[in-house]
């Protein structure tokens, strides 16, 4: 079965094209394209407008790059949320348009839940993993409990990506900050202290990021204070990831998400998974940031466990959480 | 006699070991290379100070706790009564209803004596609640404090109320019973934390 699945939640439009072969996720392609605002963050109509004028050509370079043809495509899926509105409908817009003119089913798909499953999709000693998901808006750990993937810890504020790059906006970095902040967090050499806040396995950042910004205005090297910001943000991720992994009992774990790119907080939480007997996955860098190919997969899943969505079913749901999926293609 | 480990947790390791010829726990805070010496060191002997600080106060609240033996900070070990009980989470989900919803209550009671002396818990979870001679004993403030704020209250009930929802779900009332037995304890207005629960849910991500 040839899936055709496209993400829209937020900066990225992305369409990927996957194949099914003996419960394996084959990825014939995953392109994507990035809005990139000149200055500030996010808007979302802006991001809405840049998708809606790349997704038609992403469809046919997607399709043409995977060398299928459209009469072999079997199903198409899209991210039905969470994100922000406008991108979401552009993204389901565009699915829709599609399904009908191929005459092909439609599914829409928990964007979350994608980023879980196309780990256990495509790394074949991933199958039961708490999921680190660290992207702009979304800090979560999630792990399959009780029928569900269900939310062990969340941000209670702001998702990492987003304090990371408020902290390099408010000194005229450029979104992405991230990159920025883990180059110049190589150079740091003093610890200055930051707050540290966990709740049970709940996480905030605001507290951090104040403090990080009152360090800048005044004058602390800001390489210090990068490295600061990582290694206790960092830390704090690492730590209630191994609360969920140790309240669950479960041996492997999975990051995802744009910050999964990382490479010192790649090392903390694979560090952490060693000294307690885990494994350790990342999936390959075009499946951790958001895109199309893990939609398609997650809408293969779905179909497959013989989950069906007419046209008028097929509404976007910006607050559409984790633990609101019924996982049917899982025991 | 060599330690025995219990249970590893994600911070610690709770080991049973001989202290002056008598059986006793130790919690032992393992040191995490996966994190700078300045933050592991900083976690490790804070918690265990505030920890073992919380667990003495909690007894004089009337809430059942282990004795505490000894503290080394530097070490982040605490050494303390073993408690030949049951955790909550194994059993709560056997119990007969009359039990399960007697044991909440109970629950929620020794919960609102801690808040009445602002005791904040941290981590209030039933894997840290532990059946002993019919009396529910609290374990683990590694993530405890002290909060005279509404807001504390609320976060830790919260973090109760998904612990609930993860582990137990095939019984979505039994937080609404802790709750019960939280009003019937608690000196001040309950309603308020009530409100505040309702609007920790509504901060969340998506709702």
């Amino acid at each position: 079965m040839i899936c055709l699945g496209i993400e829209g939640t937020a900066h990225t439009i992305g369409v990927g094209v996957v194949k099914a072969v003996k419960g394996r996720c084959i990825v014939l392609s995953n392109l994507m394209n990035t809005y990139l605002p000149e200055k500030g963050g996010i808007h979302p109509r802006e991001a809405a407008n840049h998708h809606a004028s790349q997704v038609a050509g992403l469809i046919q370079a997607s399709v043409e790059h995977a060398q299928v043809q459209y009469s072999q495509i079997d199903l198409v899926a899209y991210s039905q949320g969470p994100g922000l509105g406008p991108c979401l409908r552009t993204a389901a817009t565009a699915a829709r348009a599609l399904a009908l003119s191929l005459e092909k089913p439609l599914i829409g798909v928990n964007h979350c839940v994608a980023h879980l499953e196309i780990g256990r999709g495509t790394i074949p000693e991933c199958k039961d993993p708490i999921l680190l998901y660290v992207s702009g808006a979304n800090t979560q750990v999630i792990g399959f409990a009780e029928g569900k993937y269900r939310v062990f810890g969340e941000t209670l504020d702001i998702g990492i990506g987003n304090c990371l790059d408020k902290f390099g906006r408010s000194l005229g970095m450029q979104f992405p900050c991230g990159p920025k902040i883990e180059q110049y967090a190589k150079k740091g050499t003093a610890y200055l202290e930051l707050p540290y806040t966990i709740k049970g396995m709940d996480i905030a950042f605001s507290g951090l990021l104040t403090t990080a910004e009152e360090y800048a205005r005044r004058g602390n090297r800001l390489e210090d204070i990068c490295y600061s910001m990582q290694e206790t943000a960092f830390a704090a991720l690492t730590e209630v990831t191994e609360r969920a992994m140790a309240h669950t009992e479960k041996h492997e774990v999975l990051l995802g998400g744009g910050v999964a790119a990382n490479t010192r907080l790649r090392t903390m939480v694979e560090i952490m998974a060693q000294e307690r007997g885990a494994r350790f996955f990342v999936p390959a860098k075009g499946l951790c940031v958001d895109n199309g190919a893990m939609i398609a997969w997650l809408g293969y899943l779905m179909h497959q466990s013989g989950i069906r969505m007419s046209l008028n079913d097929s509404i976007i749901n910006q607050r559409f959480r984790t633990d609101m999926v019924e996982v049917t293609w899982r025991d | 006699m060599t330690d025995k480990i219990l249970y590893r947790g994600a911070e610690a390791e709770i080991c049973l070991t001989a202290y002056h010829q008598k059986q006793m726990v130790q919690k032992r805070r393992v040191k995490k290379s996966y994190r700078i010496k300045e933050i592991d060191a900083q976690l490790i002997s804070f918690r265990t100070k505030e920890e073992a600080k919380l667990i003495t106060l909690a007894r004089t609240c009337g809430v059942s706790v282990p004795l505490i033996y000894d503290v080394d900070l530097v070490g982040g070990v605490i050494t303390m009564e073993y408690l030949r009980g049951k955790r909550i989470k194994d059993i709560l989900n056997s119990l007969g209803e009359r039990d399960r919803v007697r044991i909440c209550r109970k629950i929620g009671e020794s919960i609102a004596l801690l808040h009445n002396h602002d005791i904040i818990h941290g981590d209030l979870t039933t894997s840290n609640m532990i059946l002993h001679d019919d009396r529910i004993h609290f374990i683990d403030f590694g993530l405890g404090s002290i909060s005279t704020e509404l807001e504390a209250k609320g976060v830790d009930l919260h973090v109760l109320m998904e612990a609930f929802e993860s582990t137990h779900s095939k019984y979505p009332d039994c937080f609404e019973r802790v709750f019960e037995g939280y009003v019937k304890a608690f000196q001040r207005d309950a309603s308020d934390v009530k409100k505040k629960i309702d609007d920790i849910v509504r901060r969340g991500r998506y709702r």
